[in-house]
């Protein structure tokens, strides 16, 4: 379970979130908002990348704050641009990264590695540099990346917003069949239908709460 | 990346890259500290000699020297012609580095780039004691690999613009878009690489 | 210690300059000759990342040309270069940078161009060539003196690469992207 408790977030003297208490537990959890309504720095606090300036935000327990390090290892996150994801020259090597990072042993790495590029269908790309592929596949990529860590939790910043309509379809796909936990910052209202929650997200506060069926239509009756 | 590597099936590509190294090094001391003549004539012989061993294509491979033994034979004819004193001596000191630059050339020509990289890390790891962490250098290497083409694309990019507008007038103007982009994507990419657990207190040592 | 901001911004800037040394040269309708773009890079990383950072990326760049990759200007690189005329240049990027960033950070911490001007001349020009015309002098057998006039060509070029540099540093400066010397 992730929880918020009271979370503010200030940029100088910018507030970007204020006051959110939330809890999130179910398996997919979207987040919707404009612009400058804070979906990306509340993303960015789940794995405590970002600090609050005030409150706590807890995973399973452990606090951003103190557990920096746990929380990462148990919360995956999938940034939109694949490109600042991708850090070695293969994709073999740049999968196995996170796992290396570990210590893992290099047969376990090479056989976790093995298995999540015949997962997401990219083992032919094994030993060639990640800027021979497309955009999608550099998405998948990255998402491989993060889940041959085995997360329990995957945050995910609008990972079809740059991607073209194939692409989107692809990742979407990857989503829905994760077996982790999601929570999803995107603009892409199709994805969400089928999500177990919508948090939309105005000037820093949550403002909708509810089944996408719901939110989704309220969302967009708020925009109109 | 590709290299300047030149696959061939040969001892002399079999061999280590620090052995090959070692020897260059060792090479290029004797060669310097025997006299002109004899260095150039010995460094030569020794330079055709593995260039045979090592089955590449000769033609190739004097293509590579073109580029500094024409520069030295143009400041040895200018230095000749204006100075006019020791002209055996200069021709010998110029015969010296060209047969030098070959032996550096066919090191290359036979070493992959990534066990050149392998060598250089172990380097690394025996400077720990002066403070170098092995574990940064290599990642560091690999992503300075990683994002050449990326940033290549980019400069690439740059340049056609300032080619359509006229050069003259907004050179810096047309690199700040870009220095600017480096610097955001330096952002992102820590994130990304505390995200993936990326951790810069490890020292690189394995327990 | 190296942050991983240090690390990614030193890898970048190596990337970088790679990056100018693949770009066509620049012409300059007055210069009979065309500029390369690479030392600009010296200066530039010097100037925005400071002396350790910028010295960093440029001992990266060395490396990587030293292992085979070609990244010099011209598609150039290996060891057989660094042994040859231009090798002492070369060798001297990282140090170049090294005093860029070392007076940026003492003289030029704002974002006034004449300064940055002032630095990047002197890390990108002065100390580049103090390491480059000695080796040059062995290799092509010729004294100190005819071997620094052999490249006189080439420094009105690099002084105009100063002025980008300097103009383009100083735009970024005040474009607020920067890291400290300390983050």
């Amino acid at each position: 379970m992730i929880e918020l408790r009271a979370v503010t977030h200030v940029y100088g003297d910018r507030p970007v979130l204020r006051d959110l208490s939330v809890s999130i537990r179910e398996p997919r959890v979207a987040i919707l908002g404009g612009n400058g309504s804070g979906k990306s720095t509340l993303a960015r606090m789940l794995n405590g990348l970002i600090l609050p300036s005030s409150g706590t935000v807890t995973v399973d327990g452990l606090d951003t704050r103190t557990d920096g390090r746990a929380v990462r290892q148990r919360v995956g996150f999938v940034f939109q641009n694949p490109d600042v994801q991708i850090v070695y020259p293969t994709v073999e090597e740049d999968v196995g990264f996170g796992l290396k990072a570990r210590r893992v042993p290099k047969d376990e790495i090479a056989r976790r590695v093995t298995a999540v590029l015949d997962r997401y269908n990219l083992t032919r790309y094994r030993h060639q540099p990640a800027h021979h592929m497309s955009g999608g596949e550099k998405q998948l990529l990255a998402i491989a990346g993060v889940l041959v860590l085995e997360p329990a939790h995957v945050v995910f910043d609008e990972p079809t917003t740059l991607l073209d309509l194939r692409n989107r379809r692809t990742v979407i796909q990857v989503i829905r069949e994760l077996p982790q936990k999601a929570v999803v910052v995107t603009h892409d209202l199709d994805m969400v239908m089928d999500f177990d929650r919508a948090l939309v997200l105005e000037e820093g506060r949550v403002v909708i709460d509810d089944v996408p069926a719901v939110a989704v239509p309220a969302y967009v009756a708020r925009l109109g | 990346m590709l290299g300047l590597y030149l696959h061939r099936d040969s001892v002399i590509h079999r061999l280590g890259a620090g052995v090959k190294m070692g020897g260059l090094l060792a090479a290029t001391l004797a060669v310097l500290a025997l006299p002109g003549a004899l260095g150039a004539l010995a460094a030569g012989l020794l330079g055709l000699g593995l260039l045979v061993a090592a089955k590449l294509p000769v033609g190739r491979v004097l293509r590579e020297l073109r580029a500094p033994v024409v520069m030295l034979t143009l400041l040895f004819g200018c230095q000749a012609l204006l100075a006019g004193t020791g002209w055996a001596e200069t021709l010998a000191a110029v015969a010296r580095f060209a047969a030098l630059i070959l032996l550096a050339t066919l090191m290359t020509l036979t070493t992959k780039v990534a066990d050149m990289v392998d060598l250089f890390e172990r380097l690394f790891s025996a400077l720990r004691p002066l403070g170098v962490n092995p574990a940064k250098m290599a990642l560091m290497l690999a992503l300075t690999i990683r994002f050449i083409p990326l940033l290549a694309e980019q400069v690439r990019e740059v340049r056609m613009a300032q080619q359509a507008r006229g050069v003259e007038r907004n050179i810096a103007a047309l690199f700040v878009p870009l220095l600017v982009k480096i610097l955001r994507l330096a952002d992102d990419l820590t994130a990304a690489l505390d995200a993936r657990g990326y951790d810069p207190t490890d020292d690189g040592r394995h327990t | 210690m190296l942050s991983t901001r240090d690390l990614v911004l030193s890898a970048l800037f190596a990337a970088l300059v790679a990056g100018l040394g693949m770009a066509p040269p620049i012409p300059l309708g007055f210069l009979p000759v065309p500029i390369t773009a690479q030392s600009l890079g010296v200066m530039l990383a010097g100037a925005l990342l400071g002396a350790k950072r910028g010295g960093l990326a440029l001992l990266l760049f060395v490396l990587l040309v030293a292992a085979g990759l070609p990244l010099l200007a011209g598609g150039r690189g290996g060891v057989g270069v660094l042994m040859g005329p231009s090798g002492g240049f070369v060798l001297a990027f990282p140090v170049g940078a090294f005093v860029t960033g070392l007076l940026a950070e003492r003289f030029a911490t704002g974002a006034n161009p004449i300064r940055l001007f002032a630095v990047c001349a002197v890390g990108g020009i002065l100390a580049v060539y103090a390491g480059g015309i000695p080796w040059l002098s062995v290799v092509a057998g010729m004294p100190l003196e005819k071997a620094a006039l052999a490249v006189m060509a080439f420094i009105p070029g690099d002084f105009i690469k100063a002025g980008i540099a300097a103009f383009a540093a100083a735009a970024v400066r005040r474009a607020g992207v920067l890291p400290t010397a300390h983050a």
